[in-house]
């Protein structure tokens, strides 16, 4: 299906990542939006704001981040495709509605400009230090889908990939931008509506009585119905059984807790979505994501220049995380090296996924800037060593 | 036991229709409350509300919070949602401005609404949001336990108190007229017709609703404070309760086994956050702005 003209705005621009952000979710046919306003993200909803009344639909300006995270979710089971944007702190905030997004299966995407932490800690400065916490953060077990864009332009592309992603898995996307990538302004060219594929949401054509609104009828991802269809739901945050009643034993726990995490990670292979430069006959692999892997290329490219055979693995999709590209990898390679601006998150799915094979050399930074690209070329060089 | 609740049975047995059945999913029962509990009073009346509105009832959403009452929405055979402690009313938010064809009414408890979910009610009610809200004060939270609530009076026991609560309690119906809600109104589940016929007025008002409903918790706020039963605490109601409709919202504060003033207190016209949002945009943008969900 292709995009509603309405809502893409063709053309080529000048606009930082948080402006591109919003286009991007506008493209994909998102029609409403509930958020509070929090640096560095504001952006992103002020430009909705002002941008929908034309386009139609809403945006409303909650009062907290845990109002703006259920605001959408009730939006969403009223039919409309639904985004909220935050950073750090809202973020720890709307935890509770990331659990209940994921256990009632609504379709949503998360925006996390994410910024140095913790707690305020340094609200116009970046960080990467929150990609633990979308993959761990709501209590219970569950498999949300995170992408890292390093650039306005992908703020744009990666953003619909993002909607159509939440549509076809009926979970929390998060999109995980940081301050630098929000703000920076470059070239987006945003093409014509017929070129931009767009998920609908799969609405289910049964009859009344005849729909169960959890059902899978084999499949892992149920058909959605939406408030006011006549099909009478109910929707619960307990574990529930197929007709969405509460079923509070183990196991219907067992059933559906299983379910919530087979649907993403049966689909963990086609979910990869990497950038892969120079990793064949690599003695050393960059692992980055988002802004960092710009950071990268430079400190790739100095280190060529001193001999060392490197390549550079930028994750797109940084959950799932693509293990089993990574223990391929680890059969051929020296050493990883995996630079973030956090005190090292990702680095320990890397050596999970690694096992001990071969070495993996973390390139912590606590927020604030980016990396110095000569420090990451240091940890290339001496990782080979 | 399940089987004496089916329509079928008892239609069978006494020749007698029950009126609620229709509008409940009898597979869900038998419900959670206790014995003289108030809860399922009010959905009686809530029922009651639906039939007399004519409302199509494909168009009749209903949100819950977390609580005794947060359980009401899962047993109405309506769209029906079971949200996250205290947020009933943002969800329903979203519900109501994403599909404004939907009548949606939040239905929990006083802990959820006004503790946990204070924030968003006041909010709500200051935006006019169309949302019709019926409050189930049981001045106690239940599913827990019976811990001190924003509404339990000065005095009762509540776990959380075990020497008495000293907190000042919320008085409901002020704090909805003061943040602007249109319509606000208290009853007892003694007095079911008019909580009924308030709940119809309700569904029919546009705007920010807020209906209080008294009621008993006679496992914990009773028996811990040896009130008696749920028929004591009706007879209670029956007794001290004064109609006293239009009265001034300040004047109706709830004191411990004291005289509670009822009525409808507030029923006023004020434009709803999306009429606002539609007739300012359709103004500022002119012939650009094409208004939301009319």
């Amino acid at each position: 299906m292709h995009a509603d003209p309405k809502g893409v705005l063709t053309g080529v621009h000048f606009i930082d990542g948080d402006h591109a952000a919003c286009e991007g979710a506008l493209a994909a046919g998102c029609r409403f939006v509930a958020g509070y306003p929090i640096t560095p993200s504001t952006e992103v909803v002020e430009r909705f704001a002002a941008r929908i009344p034309e386009v139609g639909g809403l945006f409303i300006q909650m009062e907290d981040e845990i109002a703006s995270s259920i605001a959408i979710l009730g939006a969403a089971w009223a039919g409309k495709k639904v985004m909220t944007v935050t950073s750090g702190p809202g973020l720890s905030l709307m935890m509770e509605h990331i659990g209940y997004a994921a256990i009632t299966e609504t379709p949503c995407v998360f925006v996390d400009v994410q910024r140095g932490g913790p707690s305020t800690g340094l609200p116009t400065l970046p960080a990467q230090a929150d990609m633990m916490q979308v993959r761990w953060g709501s209590h219970g077990d569950y498999m949300p889908i995170a992408l890292s864009p390093n650039s306005p332009q992908e703020c744009f592309d990666l953003m619909i990939k993002a909607f159509n992603l939440a549509e076809a898995y009926r979970v929390p996307v998060f999109f995980m931008m940081d301050e630098v990538v929000g703000h920076m302004t470059e070239r987006v060219a945003i093409p014509p509506a017929s070129e931009i594929e767009v998920v609908e949401r799969r609405f289910t054509a049964r009859k009344p009585g005849d729909y169960k609104v959890f059902g899978t009828n084999g499949s892992l991802v149920p058909e959605m119905t939406k408030a006011g269809d006549g099909h009478r739901i109910h929707v619960t945050g307990l574990t529930h059984d197929e007709r969405g009643y509460p079923a509070m034993n183990p196991a219907a726990q067992d059933k559906l807790v299983r379910r919530l995490l087979d649907k993403v990670n049966a689909s963990a292979d086609t979910l990869v979505d990497v950038r892969m430069d120079g990793v064949e006959g690599a003695d050393v692999v960059v692992v980055s994501f988002g802004i960092t892997s710009r950071v990268a290329t430079a400190a790739i490219e100095a280190a060529r220049a001193q001999g060392v055979k490197v390549g550079h693995l930028r994750l797109i999709i940084c959950w799932p995380f693509p293990s089993k590209l990574i223990a391929e990898l680890a059969g051929r390679v020296k050493a990883f090296v995996v630079p973030e601006i956090n005190m090292g998150q990702m680095v320990l799915e890397v050596e999970r996924a690694v096992a001990g094979r071969t070495r993996v050399v973390s390139v912590p930074h606590p927020g604030g800037t980016v990396h110095e690209p000569a420090v990451i070329t240091r940890a290339i060089v001496e990782a080979v060593r | 036991m399940s089987s004496e609740w089916t329509n079928a049975e008892l239609i069978e047995r006494y020749g007698i229709e029950n009126p609620v059945m229709p509008y409940l999913r009898q597979d869900r029962l038998p419900h959670i409350w206790c014995p003289g509990c108030g809860i399922g009073t009010t959905v009686n009346c809530f029922t009651r509300a639906l039939t007399e509105s004519g409302l199509n009832l494909d168009e009749v959403a209903i949100v819950s919070g977390i609580g005794c009452s947060g359980r009401v929405a899962g047993y109405l055979n309506l769209d029906s949602f079971h949200t996250t402690h205290g947020r009933a009313i943002p969800f329903a938010t979203g519900l109501k401005l994403a599909n404004p064809k939907l009548k949606v009414v939040v239905y929990s408890g006083d802990g959820d609404l006004t503790a946990i979910g204070g924030n968003h009610f006041v909010h709500a009610a200051r935006r006019n949001m169309d949302l019709m809200i019926v409050c189930v004060n049981n001045f106690t939270y239940g599913m827990t336990g019976g811990q001190v609530a924003p509404t339990t009076p000065i005095g009762p026991t509540q776990t959380t108190m075990p020497y008495g609560n000293f907190e000042n309690p919320f008085n409901l119906p002020f704090l909805a007229d003061a943040c602007g809600a249109v319509y606000v109104a208290r009853w007892t589940i003694y007095h079911v017709r008019q909580l009924a016929k308030a709940m119809k007025e309700g569904l029919e008002k546009k705007g920010f609703v807020f209906i209080e409903a008294m009621s008993p918790c006679p496992t914990l706020y009773s028996r811990r404070n040896r009130l008696g039963d749920g028929v004591d605490q009706v007879k209670y109601y029956k007794e001290r309760s004064i109609i006293r409709n239009g009265a001034d919202t300040k004047e109706v504060g709830l004191s411990y086994q004291g005289d509670i003033i009822v009525g409808k207190f507030v029923d006023r016209e004020r434009p709803t956050w999306l009429e606002s949002m539609n007739e300012h945009l359709g103004r500022v943008l002119g012939d650009k702005y094409t208004p939301y969900g009319v």
